[in-house]
């Protein structure tokens, strides 16, 4: 073949920036999980943080857990990630249905009405002064219900109900099922593959929560994991004196890095595939 | 002349034949949504929500034009003299230059850093002939999406703060000063726009991969026939095979250029960088939830969403051009 000395050459090419691509994808993760294990002592003998110490300690992790601010944020995290998702997901599917309904009267109007919300926004200022209004400032709930809808994600699933099969549909309502019992008995079961992918899609999105709480939450009680985590980096002195001396600020903090990310990281691998379709779907649709 | 459904009884009574004729298509409008009222009713809670949280922000939106007073409330709040008076304090303040270039930089470099390095990507894994290396790298490469920022500054605190981060004992390494990255005005943006980079690098690649797979493999095949090699192929084949929907994302993206990135700013900047990092969002925020101006942070909210409103409309002209539509 005429082409065979570039193909090896595009080839090895390829080949070696994709390992690029996966180690600098991956390797600040393990630096920042080494770090946290890192003792003083190694911090002194290293002049700063190497990627492999030579001595590990769970200290940072056992000072971060011991202190209340960390399990009461977990705690929160985890409420607005099942109750938020939990939320998001009925709320999304009862909006999504009537809108996969080509005859339904008025439908495009709602359609409309809901995508003039992601060209315009009144903005943080006015916004904040409702959520104030119906009384959900400094409540778990201000996570919870500004954030009850996401037009993007009504528009992928009412797009996947919009391709399935009619007939099915149409001769349950014939054998005189109502409506809900058509969306519970025949379409959400149809729609597993969708439900699960936008109902992940919720759920990190609730696990990565900072947005509303910096807007909405100023009672340290509430606070979720996110921001917890970044108060030790604003104000690594005062959680410094637990367990201190022997623990360096550095060490702490990236081990509260690794407390938020390890539940991410873990079911990543099991939930990747889903989340790649979702995106496709989505794209399909704009 | 019989209503439109009413049936052509002879047994019809006069009474009823008048309520029938003319309303009738009215009647016969709500006769007919009545029957979909179990999914009018699924609607509500949604509709509910999008009402109270999404349209009546927008009424609030009067306060920019108004002296809002926390205790008055929206409604009873004095008029602004002038009306356009927060509108006219932003425009001649120093903030609004600094504010509109910081919004407009950091979004333009992130809108390059996260287009090229995609494309680029997404080219080497249709070009990788062995299946396993490319899922593998696939999976690796979007995980950082998912991350949160508030992880992704910590992973950049681990290489890039001046006293023990990975980067400046490599620098001291080399006999050079230390730099402290996240607190120099010359340094934040790029750190920012790295980070941003880092992070959406794998998961921006999607959309070109999957538009790749769909070029038609006889395009592949008669350019091999014609001695084609692989890089010719890449660029008589595959980027012109998905150049509308580079030109598509890159236009529905400049449509949003006034969305900075209000959460990776706030987590990331501190007051060193104001000068650099601040953007109309963040600004908002600090004027109108710390130090309580509530109609001047609604006036620059409501310039940010007007102007917003008008690039996202131009885009979508723009991009009917390439065949794609926003909606």
């Amino acid at each position: 073949m005429v082409t065979g000395r570039e193909d090896r050459i595009v080839n090895g090419v390829v080949y070696a920036l994709l390992l690029l691509v996966a180690v600098v994808s991956v390797f600040p993760l393990l630096f920042v999980l080494s770090a946290s294990l890192t003792p003083y002592s190694e911090v002194l003998r290293n002049g700063g943080y190497v990627v492999l110490p030579s001595e590990f300690t769970l200290d940072a992790y056992r000072a971060l857990l011991a202190e209340p601010a960390i399990p009461r944020a977990l705690g929160v995290t985890v409420f607005i990630t099942v109750v938020g998702t939990a939320i998001n997901m009925v709320l999304t599917t009862l909006m999504a249905y009537p809108l996969s309904r080509r005859e339904l009267p008025g439908r495009s109007a709602v359609l409309f009405m809901l995508l003039f919300t992601m060209m315009f926004s009144a903005g943080l200022i006015p916004t904040y002064l409702i959520v104030k209004a119906t009384g959900l400032v400094d409540t778990i709930w201000a996570m919870i219900i500004p954030s009850a809808v996401g037009v993007f994600n009504v528009l992928i699933m009412k797009t996947f109900f919009d391709h399935l099969p009619q007939e099915l549909i149409e001769s349950a309502r014939i054998d005189g099922a109502g409506e809900f019992r058509i969306l519970v008995r025949i379409v959400l079961p149809l729609a597993r593959p969708v439900m699960l992918t936008l109902g992940l899609f919720y759920a990190v999105g609730h696990w990565n929560e900072i947005f509303h709480a910096i807007l909405y939450i100023r009672d340290q009680d509430l606070y979720p994991l996110q921001i917890v985590v970044r108060n030790i980096f604003l104000r690594s002195q005062s959680i410094e004196n637990v367990d201190a001396a022997a623990l360096p600020t550095v060490t702490m903090q990236m081990a509260a890095v690794v407390i938020a990310a390890v539940p991410m990281i873990v079911i990543y691998p099991f939930i990747q595939k889903h989340f790649q379709k979702g995106v496709l779907l989505g794209s399909v649709k704009s | 002349m019989t209503g439109v459904g009413a049936p052509p009884a002879p047994a019809q009574t006069p009474a009823q034949a008048v309520a029938a004729a003319p309303p009738a298509p009215r009647r016969a409008r709500w006769a007919r949504a009545w029957r979909f009222r179990s999914l009018y009713l699924m609607l509500l809670p949604g509709l509910i929500y999008f009402a109270v949280y999404k349209y009546a922000p927008m009424y609030g939106v009067i306060i920019a034009f108004k002296d809002y007073n926390l205790g008055l409330g929206i409604v009873a709040s004095p008029w602004a003299d002038p009306w356009f008076k927060y509108f006219d304090q932003f425009f001649s303040s120093p903030y609004f230059g600094q504010l509109m270039v910081n919004t407009f930089l950091i979004s333009a470099y992130k809108l390059f850093w996260g287009t090229v390095p995609c494309l680029v990507l997404a080219l080497l894994f249709n070009e990788c002939r062995v299946t396993w290396l490319r899922r593998w790298v696939q999976t690796i490469s979007y995980m950082p999406h998912f991350l949160s920022w508030v992880i992704v500054f910590g992973i950049t605190v681990a290489f890039v703060s001046q006293s023990t981060g990975l980067i400046n004992r490599g620098l001291e390494g080399l006999g050079a000063e230390p730099i402290g990255f996240l607190t120099s005005t010359d340094w934040f943006r790029t750190i920012l726009v790295g980070a941003d980079t880092w992070k959406d690098l794998g998961w921006g690649a999607i959309i070109y991969l999957a538009a790749m797979v769909g070029i038609d493999p006889e395009r592949y095949e008669a350019a091999r026939v014609d001695g084609a090699g692989r890089l010719r192929q890449i660029w008589h084949i595959t980027l012109p095979g998905i150049r509308n929907v580079i030109i598509l994302l890159f236009v529905l993206r400049l449509g949003n250029i006034l969305d900075a990135g209000f959460e990776q700013v706030y987590v990331f900047y501190n007051v060193q960088v104001y000068s650099v990092a601040d953007i109309i969002d963040t600004w908002v925020y600090r004027v109108g939830l710390e130090q309580l101006n509530f109609s001047l942070a609604a006036a620059v909210g409501l310039f940010k969403a007007v102007t917003g409103l008008v690039l996202i409309i131009l885009a979508n002209r723009l991009a009917k051009r390439w065949d794609g539509q926003l909606w």
